[in-house]
C-alpha cells in the first residue's frame, strides 16, 4: 500500500518464524542502548584490564622485553588458577556495574507505560519476553567477562605451549563455567529487580544496593545475631567462595562452597517467583 | 464464519464471579460489546485474547478454541488495550515496527508497514517523534497503528475514543468506520458509550454483572425502526387514522394531531404525503423512531 493511499489494507506477505521474533527484543534493546555514549566509553573502559592482562601474560612469556624496560623479571606473578581467579573478581565487579547501568531500562518502562498486554496480544510468550531481555544482558556481560577472559587464556596458552594447555584446560573450563554462572545471576536479578520497580533509577539503586551494600549488610547480620550465615546474603562473596572452588584455590571461608551454591540457588530461585508475578498482561485486583 | 462464539464461558477472580456461562454466538462485522463499570465487557476481552485462563466453558475467536489455540489466535488479532501502553523512550514508527516484528512480520515489511499505518491513523507527521512526548490523542492513534500493523482479521478495540476530545473522537469513530467498510477486517469495541456502538457497530453484546443482558443486530433495529413513525398534522385531519388503517398501517391518535404508525412492510410513505395532498392537510413532522440502542440497553437494565 502506498502513503499517499491512505486506505486499510491487510497485510497479504509471508510470516516469519516464531523463533525468529525471540530476535526481535535484543536487537531492538541493543539499537537503543549503543545510542549511550556514556555505555559505549565504559565497555570500552571494560576492555582495558582484559588488555593488560593480555599484555601481562606475553611479557611474562617475554622476560627480555622487561629487561628493555629495566623491570626486574622477578617481580612477575604467576600465570596460574589465582591469576585467572582474580581476572574473574575484577571483571565480575565491572560487570556489576555495567548491570546496574542497563539492567534497569529493560523492563521497569514496560511496566511503567503498561506496555506488558501489547507484547502477549501478540504469538509471543511470557518466556520468551524474559530470555529476549535477559540475552541482551547476557550479550553484553558476557562481552567483558568470559570472552576477553578466554582471549586472555588463549594468549597463554599460545605462548605456553601444548603441555601447559592440556594440564590447564580445566581452568578455562572454570573461567567459562565462573564467568556465565555470573552473568546469568545478574542478568536474572537485573531483571526481578527491574520488573520490581517501575521507576528506571530507583531500579538502578536497588541493583547497586543488592550488590554493593549487601557486604554491609552481611557483616551487620553476622554481628548482631553472631553467625557466619549473614555472609550468604552478600552475593559478591558468595560467587568469590563459588570462584575459589572452581578454580581449586582452598582458601578459608566463613561459609563453604555447598552453603554458597544454595544461596546462589535460592536468590535465583527468588528471582525467578518475582519475574513469575510481576511479568503479567494485566493486574488482577480480588 | 462466526467471529465469537462463547461456549459457558466463565471467570472467575478469587471467590469474585467475573463472568458466569456466557453463551452466544455473533458474526457481524462489527460487534459491540456493551454494560456499565464493572459489567465485565474487559474481562471477557481479556479472556479472548489470553490474558485471562477462564474457570468454566470455553470460547471460540474465528473458529480457533481459546484454550487450545491461543498462539493462533494473538496470530490473528490485533489489541488496542483501554489504558496507555506504549514505550516511552521510542518513536512511533521503532515502536509500530517493532510490534509488527513481534507479530510475525519480516524486518523491512514491518517498517514499511509501520509507515503506513501510522500515516493511515493520521501521524505520519509525527512519526519519528518520541512517543514519551505525545498528547492522549496521539496516543491512541500510536496504540490503534499498532494494532493494525500486521493486518489483524479481528481488531478488539478496548475504549477507543477513551479521553479523546470532540474532534479526535470523530476521527476514531471514522477510521473505524473505514476499517469496517473496507471488508478486511472483523472488529470487536468493548465500550460504554452508546453513542460510540451505535455509530460503528452492526451487532452489539449487552453484558450486566457478568452475564448477557441483551443482543442484538443494531442493523435489523434500525431497519424495524423505520416502520415506526410519528407524525403531526395540521388542518382538517379527521379519518386520517382510518385512512392509514385502510392503507395496512396500524395507528393511534395520540391527541392534538399527533398520530402513532406502524408501516407495513413495502410501505412507501408518499402514500402518506399523497393522502395529505388531497385533503390539505399541513404535515408538520414526521420521524422515526430514534435512539434504538439506549433503549434496548435501558431495557436491558432493568
Amino acid at each position: 500500500m502506498a502513503v499517499y493511499k491512505r486506505t486499510y489494507k491487510a497485510y497479504e506477505g509471508a510470516s516469519t518464524r516464531r523463533w525468529a521474533r525471540f530476535f526481535v527484543l535484543p536487537r531492538s534493546g541493543y539499537s537503543r542502548l549503543m545510542q549511550s555514549r556514556f555505555l559505549v566509553l565504559y565497555l570500552m573502559a571494560c576492555f582495558f584490564f582484559p588488555v593488560l592482562c593480555a599484555v601481562f601474560v606475553y611479557a611474562s612469556h617475554n622476560l627480555s622485553v622487561l629487561d628493555s624496560f629495566n623491570i626486574p623479571s622477578g617481580r612477575i606473578f604467576k600465570i596460574d588458577n589465582q591469576f585467572f581467579q582474580f581476572y574473574c573478581a575484577f571483571q565480575g565487579g565491572m560487570a556489576c556495574l555495567l548491570t546496574a547501568f542497563i539492567g534497569p531500562g529493560s523492563i521497569a518502562p514496560d511496566l511503567a507505560n503498561r506496555a506488558l498486554p501489547l507484547y502477549f496480544s501478540r504469538p509471543f510468550g511470557r518466556a520468551e519476553y524474559v530470555a529476549g531481555k535477559m540475552s541482551l544482558l547476557l550479550y553484553f556481560l558476557s562481552l567483558i567477562t568470559w570472552v576477553p577472559g578466554l582471549f586472555v587464556f588463549g594468549v597463554q596458552a599460545e605462548l605456553a605451549g601444548w603441555q601447559w594447555t592440556r594440564d590447564n584446560a580445566w581452568m578455562a573450563w572454570s573461567l567459562l563455567a565462573g564467568l556465565l554462572l555470573w552473568d546469568l545471576f545478574l542478568a536474572l536479578m537485573a531483571l526481578a529487580l527491574s520488573a520490581s520497580v517501575k521507576w528506571s533509577i530507583a531500579a538502578g539503586a536497588l541493583i547497586l544496593g543488592v550488590l554493593f551494600a549487601g557486604g554491609g549488610l552481611a557483616a551487620a547480620v553476622n554481628a548482631i545475631v553472631r553467625t557466619n550465615y549473614g555472609s550468604l546474603l552478600n552475593m559478591r562473596q558468595v560467587i568469590s567462595i563459588i570462584w575459589s572452588q572452581m578454580f581449586r584455590d582452598e582458601q578459608a571461608s566463613n561459609v563453604s562452597a555447598g552453603q554458597a551454591w544454595v544461596a546462589l540457588a535460592a536468590a535465583s530461585a527468588i528471582c525467578i517467583w518475582l519475574l513469575k508475578r510481576r511479568i503479567k498482561a494485566f493486574e488482577v485486583v480480588k | 464464519m462466526n467471529v465469537l462464539e462463547l461456549d459457558g464461558l466463565g471467570v472467575r477472580f478469587g471467590q469474585r464471579d467475573i463472568l458466569c456461562d456466557l453463551r452466544i454466538s455473533l458474526s457481524g462485522r462489527s460487534i459491540g460489546l456493551l454494560g456499565p463499570n464493572g459489567a465485565g465487557k474487559s474481562t471477557l476481552i481479556q479472556t479472548l485474547v489470553g490474558f485471562c485462563r477462564p474457570n468454566s466453558g470455553t470460547a471460540r475467536v474465528l473458529g480457533y478454541d481459546i484454550r487450545r489455540d491461543l498462539s493462533y489466535i494473538r496470530a490473528l488479532i490485533g489489541y488496542m488495550p483501554e489504558n496507555d501502553a506504549f514505550i516511552g523512550n521510542m518513536t512511533a514508527v521503532a515502536f509500530v515496527r517493532m510490534m509488527g516484528e513481534l507479530s510475525g512480520l519480516p524486518s523491512d515489511a514491518a517498517l514499511e508497514r509501520a509507515h503506513e499505518s501510522l500515516f493511515y491513523v493520521g501521524l505520519g507527521e509525527a512519526r519519528y517523534r518520541l512517543l514519551g512526548t505525545y498528547s492522549l490523542g496521539m496516543k491512541q492513534l500510536a496504540k490503534l497503528a499498532q494494532a493494525i500493523v500486521h493486518g489483524p482479521k479481528l481488531l478488539i478495540l478496548d475504549e477507543p475514543t477513551n479521553g479523546l476530545d470532540p474532534p479526535a473522537r470523530q476521527r476514531m469513530i471514522k477510521l473505524i468506520q473505514e476499517m469496517r467498510d473496507s471488508g478486511e477486517m472483523r472488529l470487536l469495541i468493548c465500550s460504554h458509550l452508546l453513542r460510540d456502538v451505535e455509530e460503528t457497530c452492526e451487532e452489539v453484546l449487552i453484558l450486566k454483572q457478568g452475564r448477557i443482558v441483551q443482543s442484538c443486530n443494531l442493523e435489523e433495529e434500525r431497519r424495524a425502526n423505520k416502520r415506526f413513525v410519528e407524525l403531526e398534522a395540521f388542518g382538517h385531519h379527521h379519518g386520517f387514522a382510518d385512512a392509514m388503517t385502510a392503507l395496512g398501517c396500524e395507528c393511534s391518535h395520540l391527541g392534538l394531531g399527533r398520530f402513532k404508525m406502524v408501516l407495513p412492510e413495502g410501505f412507501e410513505l408518499r402514500e402518506i404525503y399523497r393522502w395529505a395532498s388531497s385533503r390539505e392537510v399541513q404535515l408538520r413532522r414526521l420521524s422515526y423512531r430514534q435512539d434504538t440502542l439506549e433503549e434496548i440497553f435501558m431495557k436491558a437494565m432493568q
